[in-house]
Order: structure tokens, then sequence, then C-alpha cells
């Protein structure tokens, strides 16, 4: 924990995170719904939410900011994570769906489906659920990033097919037959664990869940980053030959990382899915992908907790955007782009570590050179 | 030989080859008729070279003569159309990528200076250290008091002990030479690459430097590509020429520079 | 004889000033008509129907059928089509009938040509149909009913007429119209006919016609001559007859049977080859689309290195471009779109050369940054659009000449849209490699792609050339744009459709490789409808994709990969 006294910027943080995660729920806890400390569940969930998307920038923050992949799909793994959470909880309604199905799910009766995929066995379990959320990510990136990596496509072309591997992914799951429910994705969902989803103990349980994963996350991926393995995936991103040269297996390690964050993602897309009570195959869509990015880039790349302030903020500004005049949402977002890519390459954070430390920037601008 | 004991020892499972550099009946490195084309243009011409175990050889020759692609193909960087090369007897280089030729004990200096801008001196010289390459045990590594002093004693070498906690990134271009010469060192490698290592480098850094190689001799094979003349008549015993991707010819630096064909090729070409 | 006389004789009736005024604006009506009016209107019919019995007295055409036809049985109306079908003057009135525009103009007990109007019916004359006799409501006449059987007699009838038609185009159609259920009577005109026809279009047809009876012939020789003629012919009915034949036991000739179901499988060989040429149209033409799409990034990303994702926006706004030109000329579709074409690369080269002087060019080298930094654009053009347009899709007319299909034979028809199209792909590829090889501007850009500190050192000025190469970039994107909006719908997320799949062409083809974008379009195009029947259309389009993924993760350069050392680096 030595980064700690280092780097004071993680130690709020991490105090930060670690507020918003138990104070929230304990104040729901002692107060009653009519308090001035009680929070709202729609404030709660949005909280919630907030910490999901930080988790999910989080993860593409590692393979970004450290290993130099741009990947344009890390939503695809975050979308994975919630769908085979969805459907866990989809096997959890039973009969209390419309049609009263103990087997199928609603929208497989209304296909006059006969009986459950086999891909959809297992699932009423959440031990196993929770194996496919790390697994169908990690599968996926595992297959997608050993084929990409060891042919040593880089760059933009990589970029360019991990859009295009989440694009696939998208029309894919908007069909009906794919039996992931089509359009309208997985929802209506009742318990977890055998508690109600709704209710505000379970919000409160999931928003305390999600923020001690951001938190056990985040200091994982700072000891990731610490470690030895760290400075190789910082060198392969700088210098992917030379690496290459000292005896590495580049692919391996960018494998590693890709693979890991993948996993990351889907955790996230998992806390996420409870919290907002729906999946569905928009979130599968580029946009939402390079939303990711934005984030990572605004926060400052590179530096883990960037990502965190750059999801919040992002999401936030969002929120409220999106409240008050739903037409400036995509200009901002469009100029945010522009403008962080022009004007502030190292993110916010890049901005408070000049004022503060005029001198630490080349750790974290990671700057591909051309 | 301790260095070709250690290779067998540490990095058993990931490397393609088990037992030892066979280098019994002569060279170490050993291209027989090797050719590189690049979209009709030859790189390499029917190329043939030796190198023997604990020489060090100096590669001359214009530009274009092949000298950087004769280092590619032997790092596995680039594919030759045609030909051998093999590391010892048995060892074939064509059979293996970059990260294996390394791990086998050819290692390479960069024309251009290839140090990580973003990581301490001592994080470079940690990355290049001789032990497991793969991913798990990487992650999990940590410097034993052996490998530290391993690091502090190449760092004394290079004379960048007073650096070791600086970015590479603000190095002198001269500097970094010697990092990279340090991180070579830190792979203990059979045989040494090195590809103009005197650029940029003051009068003094040369001397050093040419010292610092003759010092290393015996211990590993080392192949330099220089073209301060000045410099390789200080090291070589035996300089070899190239000219359009092949070895014009091969002999002491007097012999050479004699050589009319030479003088052709610098003078008259 | 019109509704104006009317109104003028009316005027110099005895009548109240306000129902005269009435009548003027409505013309005539006759519920509000006083006694006298009618006596009027009675004189006036009167009057009308000798002109017109005067005029048809040269006409030499019996009453006697037409009142048949008006209030016979069926088979004294089926009597009367046969006997006016052998008068070519009757052409017009049985077409009417065809039609169900011949009506019985009750108040006068007589047949009429009545075509809709605004009051009811608009009535002229049943022989040449010109003559205007009354503007009546639509009460005031009734409607002839035809049976199944009559309309048969009258479609051989009316084609009988035809068949004697100057006009080949119109013989042709009688042919047409009587080989649909011939009998032997349609089937002896035809044979007449065809002693006489001299048009080789029109016989062809006649001899279809025939072979297509005689198959169910009692002549043995003739049937089988027909089946062998017709094995060789485009013609659906033709392939109907022939399968219904080839059905076991529908003929109990074995010979016939077995040569029909020869014929069957000669036929159905022939339609998989059209099948095939259709679907490799199809997939030549989403290849014009795609190439059309990609080939602007072709040039912006494969020459120039940049990765521009707003790429798809500047087609939006050559979508938009021609949307905005219709708007200005709605009279003039044709001429809009044809102007659409250098307004739209205007505006897309325009908009293109802001973004590179804006944004681009200090991005150069950073490729990732360029990526994102483009793709702002891409959200802000959007909105952009969004806001001035509405969120809505707009809709681009296609001019006539566009639309339709080009019938090639009864089992294969090119729809023309798509045919211009790959047209103007091909020509829009022409045109740039032409500006790429032989222009100055061509030369440079070719330069500053090699070597951009070395055409700097020669003078060329750089930072010009990557603005005026962005602008041609971005114009044929523009241009993309105006052919897209003949196919699909112009809105807001046109360009994000065609995103992906122009880089994937692009990539594909391998980067900065003209020829490469050319052939990976088209190639994927085909590939794409050649499994759509198979795998349905968003399936095929995965497939597509995970080829394109593995492909180049196989082969990173892409189909034709840019060799030598320069590309290794």
């Amino acid at each position: 924990m030595n980064f700690l006294k280092q780097d004071k910027t993680y130690a709020s943080v991490l105090m930060a995170l670690a507020a918003v995660t138990l104070i929230i729920p304990f104040c729901n806890l002692i107060t009653s719904a009519d308090s001035p400390l009680h929070f709202s569940a729609y404030s709660v969930s949005l909280i919630g939410k907030y910490l999901c998307f930080a988790l999910l920038g989080l993860s593409l923050d590692m393979v970004w900011g450290y290993a130099g992949i741009l990947v344009l799909g890390q939503g695809a793994f975050f979308a994975l994570g919630g769908y085979a959470m969805g459907m866990y909880l989809m096997r959890q309604i039973g009969t209390r769906g419309v049609y009263g199905n103990p087997e199928l799910p609603d929208f497989m009766v209304f296909l006059n489906w006969s009986e459950l995929p086999w891909y959809w066995y297992g699932f009423e379990n959440f031990g196993f659920a929770m194996l496919m959320v790390f697994l169908a990510p990690g599968i996926l990136a595992f297959v997608f990033g050993w084929l990409a990596f060891r042919s040593r496509v880089t760059g933009v072309y990589l970029s360019i097919i991990t859009q295009a591997l989440t694009y696939a992914l998208l029309l894919a799951f908007f069909r009906n037959e794919m039996g992931f429910g089509g359009n309208n994705g997985l929802t209506d969902f009742k318990d977890i664990l055998g508690f109600n989803i709704q209710s505000e103990a379970v919000r409160s349980m999931m928003l305390l869940l999600t923020g001690s994963s951001l938190i056990g996350a985040l200091l994982l991926c700072r000891w990731i980053v610490g470690s030895k393995l760290g400075r190789v995936v910082t060198a392969i991103r700088d210098q992917e030959s030379r690496v290459r040269f000292l005896g590495y297996r580049v692919e391996l390690f960018k494998l590693w990382v890709f693979v890991f964050a993948a996993m990351l993602a889907g955790l996230a897309g998992a806390l996420y899915v409870p919290q907002v009570g729906i999946i569905n195959p928009s979130e599968f869509s580029p946009l939402n992908s390079l939303e990711i990015v934005i984030w990572v880039a605004v926060g400052g790349r590179g530096t883990l907790y960037g990502a965190i302030i750059g999801a919040v903020l992002v999401n936030y500004a969002k929120t409220v955007l999106t409240g008050l005049m739903p037409d400036a949402w995509l200009f901002c977002l469009g100029g945010a782009f522009i403008l962080v890519t022009l004007l502030l390459p190292d993110g916010i954070v890049g901005l408070l570590h000049r004022r503060i430390k005029p001198n630490l920037t080349l750790n974290a601008s990671g700057e591909q050179p051309a | 030989m301790m260095i070709t004991a250690n290779i067998t020892q540490e990095s058993g499972a990931s490397l393609p080859l088990d037992g030892e550099v066979d280098t019994r009946h002569g060279p170490i490195l050993y291209l027989e008729d090797v050719s590189v084309s690049f979209d009709g243009f030859r790189a390499l011409n029917h190329l043939s070279l030796y190198i023997d175990d604990g020489e060090l050889r100096c590669l001359i020759g214009p530009n274009g003569a092949g000298k950087t692609t004769l280092m590619d193909v032997i790092t596995g960087k680039t594919r030759p159309d045609t030909g051998e090369v093999f590391f010892g007897q048995t060892i074939d280089l064509l059979k293996m990528d970059e990260p294996a030729i390394a791990q086998a004990g050819i290692c390479r200096k960069f024309q251009k200076p290839s140090v990580f801008d973003a990581l301490t001196v001592f994080e470079n010289l940690e990355l290049a250290l001789k032990t497991d390459k793969r991913t798990w045990p990487t992650l999990f590594s940590k410097l034993n008091g052996e490998q530290c002093e391993r690091i502090q004693e190449v760092m004394l070498l290079i004379g960048l002990a007073g650096l070791k906690n600086q970015l590479a990134g603000i190095l002198s271009h001269g500097q970094k030479q010697w990092l990279e010469i340090g991180m070579l060192l830190m792979q203990e490698p059979k045989v040494m690459l090195v590809d103009e290592p005197i650029a940029g480098m003051t009068h003094q850094e040369v001397e050093r430097t040419a010292e610092l190689l003759l010092s290393l001799q015996g211990r590993h094979s080392i192949v330099v590509v220089e073209h301060d003349m000045e410099f390789v008549r200080s090291i070589a015993r035996k300089v070899t020429v190239l000219h359009e991707g092949s070895v014009l010819t091969e002999g002491s630096m007097d012999e050479v520079q004699n050589d009319p064909r030479v003088i052709q090729v610098y003078l008259g070409g | 004889m019109t509704t104006n006389h009317f109104e003028n004789d009316l005027k110099t009736l005895p009548i109240s000033e306000p129902v005269a005024g009435s009548l003027r604006r409505n013309g005539a009506v006759f519920k509000s008509l006083l006694p006298q009016t009618w006596a009027t209107l009675w004189l006036m019919f009167f009057l009308a129907f000798c002109v017109n019995a005067a005029a048809q007295e040269t006409a030499d055409t019996l009453p006697q059928p037409l009142e048949q036809l008006r209030i016979g049985s069926m088979a004294e109306r089926e009597q009367a089509i046969e006997q006016l079908g052998e008068d070519g003057r009757n052409l017009k009135l049985l077409q009417a009938l065809q039609d169900g525009q011949l009506m019985d103009w009750k108040a006068d007990s007589r047949l009429v040509i009545a075509s809709e109007s605004a009051k009811g019916y608009n009535l002229r004359d049943p022989f040449d149909g010109k003559a205007v006799l009354a503007d009546v409501e639509r009460d005031a006449v009734g409607k002839l009913n035809l049976t199944n059987k009559l309309r048969s007699v009258l479609r051989k009838a009316v084609g009988g007429l035809q068949l004697n038609a100057d006009s080949a185009d119109m013989r042709l159609e009688a042919v047409k119209a009587i080989a649909k259920d011939a009998d032997d009577k349609a089937l002896q005109m035809l044979r007449k006919r065809l002693e006489k026809e001299r048009d080789a279009a029109v016989l062809a047809a006649i001899q279809e016609a025939l072979w297509l009876q005689d198959i169910n012939s009692d002549d043995k020789p003739a049937r089988l001559a027909a089946i062998e003629a017709l094995k060789n012919i485009n013609n659906q009915s033709a392939y109907n007859r022939l399968r219904e034949l080839a059905e076991p036991d529908a003929v109990a000739d074995p010979e016939v049977a077995a040569q029909a179901k020869a014929a069957v499988k000669k036929i159905e060989s022939r339609l998989q080859n059209y099948a095939a040429i259709e679907t490799v149209f199809f997939g030549l033409s989403l290849g014009a689309v795609l190439v059309l799409a990609s080939i602007g990034l072709a040039i912006t990303f494969g020459v120039m290195g940049v990765i521009n994702m707003a790429h798809g926006e500047l087609m939006m706004l050559g979508a938009y471009t021609t949307y905005v030109m219709q708007q200005l000329l709605p009279n003039y579709l044709g001429t809009a779109l044809i102007l659409s074409i250098p307004m739209a690369f205007l505006v897309a080269a325009l908009v293109g050369v802001a973004i590179e002087r804006g944004i681009i060019r200090f991005l150069y080298g950073r490729p990732l940054e360029t990526l994102l930094a483009t793709f702002g654009v891409s959200l802000f053009l959007q909105q952009s659009v969004r806001s001035i347009f509405s969120p809505l899709n707009r809709s681009v007319s296609t001019p006539d000449w566009m639309s339709g299909s080009w019938q090639i034979n009864d089992f294969l028809s090119l729809t023309w849209n798509r045919f211009y199209i790959l047209v103007f792909c091909l020509l829009v590829f022409t045109a740039l490699l032409q500006i790429l090889k032989r222009t100055k501007l061509g030369l440079e850009v070719r330069a500053v792609a090699q070597n951009r500190g070395m055409a700097k050192a020669m003078g060329i000025p750089t930072a010009r050339v990557d603005a005026m190469t962005f602008g041609l970039g971005s114009g044929i994107a523009g241009v993309a744009g105006v052919a897209l909006s003949q196919i699909t719908n112009v809105g807001p997320n046109l360009g994000q459709a065609y995103i992906v799949d122009s880089f994937m062409v692009v990539v594909f083809g391998g980067v900065g490789n003209l020829f490469g974008t050319l052939v990976a379009g088209f190639s994927l195009g085909i590939a794409n409808k050649f499994l759509e029947p198979y795998a349905g259309a968003v399936l095929a389009k995965i497939l597509v994709l995970v080829f394109i993924i593995l492909f180049i993760q196989k082969k990173p350069r892409g189909l034709f990969p840019q060799k030598g050392r320069a590309a290794d680096g």
C-alpha cells in the first residue's frame, strides 16, 4: 500500500468510494423513508449505476491505458456479463411470468418454444451464473484476443475489429432465434437469491456490493499495474517489438490483460443488471463502447482512478443534461471527444497533476508513438 | 559453461529447446545461403556467415548492404525466403519466433536506442533480467537478493547507478545506448547483436563502450554493426564486409581496408 | 356538346336567379330543376342523340349488339361481344368494357364510356371515347356486370382486334392477352396472324402461344415438338404447364412424360442460373454501395492514414443535400438528383476540409486520438442534423427513369436504381483513379503519402495537400450519400449503419490500395447476398463480419497488402 502515500489522489478516490459505499446503505438502514438523510430508491440505483460504469471504465483503462490496446468493444464484455446475470434472474421468475411457465421465460413461450435451449441450462444456479459472468466475457476475449494478438493485429486495426465484434454481437442478440429475448432483452426480474429485487434493502445491498467490488478491483488493478507484469505491459504499450526481443511473449501478456479486463467488465455488467432491472442488445451498440472510451479519456487514462473519476463525472453530466436539454447531450459528448483529445490528452487527472506536481507526467500520459 | 547451464535450469518449459547450445563443432551462429527479398528488392543475396563462440565480429558495409536485415533474420523478425540459420549445431532459428530466440540466448541492441521511456532505469534492467518470462510467474515475480545485486552490478558497469530511479525517457542519447547495452547484459546472452552502439556518443563514451565490448568478448559472442571505422579498428579482430546483400570479404581490419573490392565499394561505388 | 352548353342554355331560361346561380356553380344539377328545365333538357338529349346517330350512321354499327350488351342476358351479352369483336372500330368500346368504364346511362338508355369526375362520372361517346356527352352523378349510370366467362370472351375479342393493330407493341400485348386462356377460336386467330406477322417479337410470342396449346394437343408429334421448343423459352406459363405435364401420371404417353421431365429439368437449371445471375447482380449492387461508402475512406484512411469515424456522417450530409435539392426543385426530381452530385461533393468536401484543418492536423501520427476526435465530430454532425431536420427519416424521391426494373425475361428482371448505382460506383471509382493518377494533386497526394518529409523538402505544400486529400475523400463520401439516398432511408443514423462496414471493406481490401477496396467491396457484397437465402439477412451480415475478423487476423494487411520495407516498419 505504498502507493497510497506516494499518490494522494489514490487515497482520496478510495476514501470517497468507501464513504459512498458505506454511508448510503447505512443511512438507508437506520433512517425512515421521510428522513432527510434517506436516499431515494432512484438515487441509490443511480449511484449504483455510476459505480458499475466506474468499474467498466476501470476495466478499459487496464487494456487501453496500460496495454495500449484501444478496445472499441469493451461494452460487449459488459453486456455478456449482464446477460449471464440476467439469465439467472430470468430463471428466478419461475411461474410468476405472464404465461406462468415454470421452465421457460415469457419470451420463449411467446415464440412457441417447447423447451429451454441448452445454453440456458444451469443458470438457475446462482454459483454457475456467477461463474458464467466471468467465463462468458473471458472466453470470448480469450478466443478473440488469442487470434488477434497472435497474428499481431495492432493499433487502429485492432480497434476497428473490436468494434466489428460488438457490432456483430449487437446484430446477433437482436435476433429472436438467439434465445436471449431479442429486441426486448431480459427484464421483469423478481428475485435475487430469494430476496425481492425491488426492495430497498436489496438495492442498498447491491450498492454496497458494487462499491466494494469497485474498491477491490481498483486495489487489484493497482497491484497488477505495480507488478512486473504491469511493467511488461507498459513496455509493450510503448515499444511492442522491443519487448519481444527481451524474450517475453507479447501476445500472451496482451491476452492476459485483455481477458482480465473483459472479466472485470463482465462483473460490472452483472452488478449493473439487477440495479437497472433490464439488459437488452443496445448494450452491445458500438456507441456504448465508445462512451466508455470517453469516460477514461476524460478522467485520464493510465491512472486507474482517472477512469473512475471520468466515468462518474461523464455519467453525472449525462444524467443532468439529458434531463435538462436532451438534444444537447450528443453535442456535449461529441465536444468532449474533440476537446479531450486535442487539449487534455491526460484528462482531468493529468490537469490536476500538472497543477500539483509539474514533473510527474510521463508515467501517466501513455502516448503511443507514431 | 555456466551460462548454458543457466538456460536449462531456469527457463525449462517455456523454451522450445532442451539442452545446451551445441558449439563443439565450430560456430555458434551459422547462416547458410540466406536470401531475403522485399517486393523484388534483394536485401540479402545468398549470404553465408559463421560466427565463432566467444568471438567479437564487426560487420561493415555501405548503406543498403543488408546489415540490419541480417540482424532481423537472426532474431526472427524477418523470415528469409531461402537458406538456413542455426544457433550452434542443433537449434534451427527459422523455426522459432522472436521471444524464443531471445530466450535461447541471442539478444539484440537496436540501431535506434529502444529503451522504455515510461519506466525507470532500474525497471528497464529488471524487465531484461534473465528469468521466467511467462505471464503468471511475471505477475508474482519478486526480485531476490542475487538478482538485485546483478542489476546493481550492471548499472555500475554502464555508469547509470546514480540514475537508478530516473525515467529512461529523460536520459541522454548516449546514456540510452548504454542502458540498452545494460539490458543486453541482463539477459546473459550467448550472442549479442549490437547495431550501431556509439551513435550519438561523446569521445569518452565511445572509448568506454569499446572497453566494455572488448571486456565482454570471450564470455559472449558479439556481432557489432558500425559505420565508424575508427571504432571498428579499435575493437575488431575480424571484420566482415557486406555489399548488396552478400559477404564481400572477411579478414582483419588491415586486410579488409586494403582489399581493392572494398575500396571500390566504398569509394568507387 | 359540353356542360357549358347546358349552362348557356340555362341562362336564357326564366328561372329564379338563385337557382340559376347554383346551377352555374354546380354545372347541371338535375334534381333541383324546374319542370321547364326538364323539358329543355329532354330536348337537348334528343338533339344530342340525333347528332350521335348521324355520326354513327357511317360507322355502320348495328344498335342491336349494343342493346344486347346493355340489357341482354349473359348469353346474349356474350354473343354481342363476339359480334362487336369482329369490327376494329369497336376496340375502344370493348376496352372500356374490359376496364369497367362502359356504363349504362339510365336517363338515355344507352351505353357510354364513363370516367370519374369530381361530380360523379364524365360520360363520353362509346366509340371514339372523346366526345363528351355529359357530367352526371354517380347513380345516373349503371355498371355492366361481367362474369368470368364474359371476361374471357371479351379478352379474346379485344385481343383479336388488337392482333391486327398497326402498332407492334399493341399486337404483342394482344398475343399475350389471348394466350392466357386460348381456345380453338383464339388459336385460329393466332395462326392466321402468324402467316401475316412480320415483327420478330410478335412472331415469337405467337409461336410460344401456339406451342403452349400444342402441348396439350392429341397430335403426338406436334406435342413433342412443342415441348422441345418450349424448353428453350423463358416463359412462366410454359414452365408451369411443363411442370404439370412432368407430374407423375399427368400424361399417359411415357415418351411425352419423359420429354416433359427433361424439359422441366432444363428450364430449372436455367432458372438456377438466372437466380445466380440475380444474386450476383444484387451482390454487385450491394458491393457498389459498399465501395461507394468505403472508397472515400480508402483515401483518408488508406492514403493519409487518418481514421475518420465521421466518414459515415459525411455520407449522411450528402444524402441530406439530395433531400434539400429536391425540396428546392420539387418539380424537377431528376435534375435535382443530378445537381445533388456536385452539391453533395462540395458540402461534404467543405465539411471535410474544416475537420482536417480544425482537428485532424493537430493529431497526425496519433491514429487512436484521431479516431476519438473524429468520432466526436460524427456525434456532433448527427445531432446537428437531428436538430435542423428532425430525428425522423426524410424521404428522397426516386425519379421515374430510375424506378422500375429491366425485365429481361419472365424469370429475370433487374431493378434500375441498383443498376444505376452500380454504374455510378464504377464511374466514381474511375474518376477517382484518374484524379490520383493524372492530376498534379494526385501526384502530390501520393508523394505525401509515401514520404511526408521528403515531399515537404521538395516544396510540396503538405498542409494544403493534406487538406485537399481529406476534402477529396470527404467529397466522395458526400457523393456516396447521394447514391445511398436512392436506396435507403435518409436519417441521422444513415452514416452509422455504414461505418463499420466501410472500414471492414477498406481493411479487407488492403489499406492504401484502391483496387483492393473495389474488389473487397464487390466480393463482400456478393458473399452477403449468396449467404442471405441460407442464413437470413442479419445472420449473413454477422457471418461476413466474423469472416472478416478472422481474415484480418490471418492476413492483417488485407487482400492486397502493400509490400516493401516501408510496409514492414
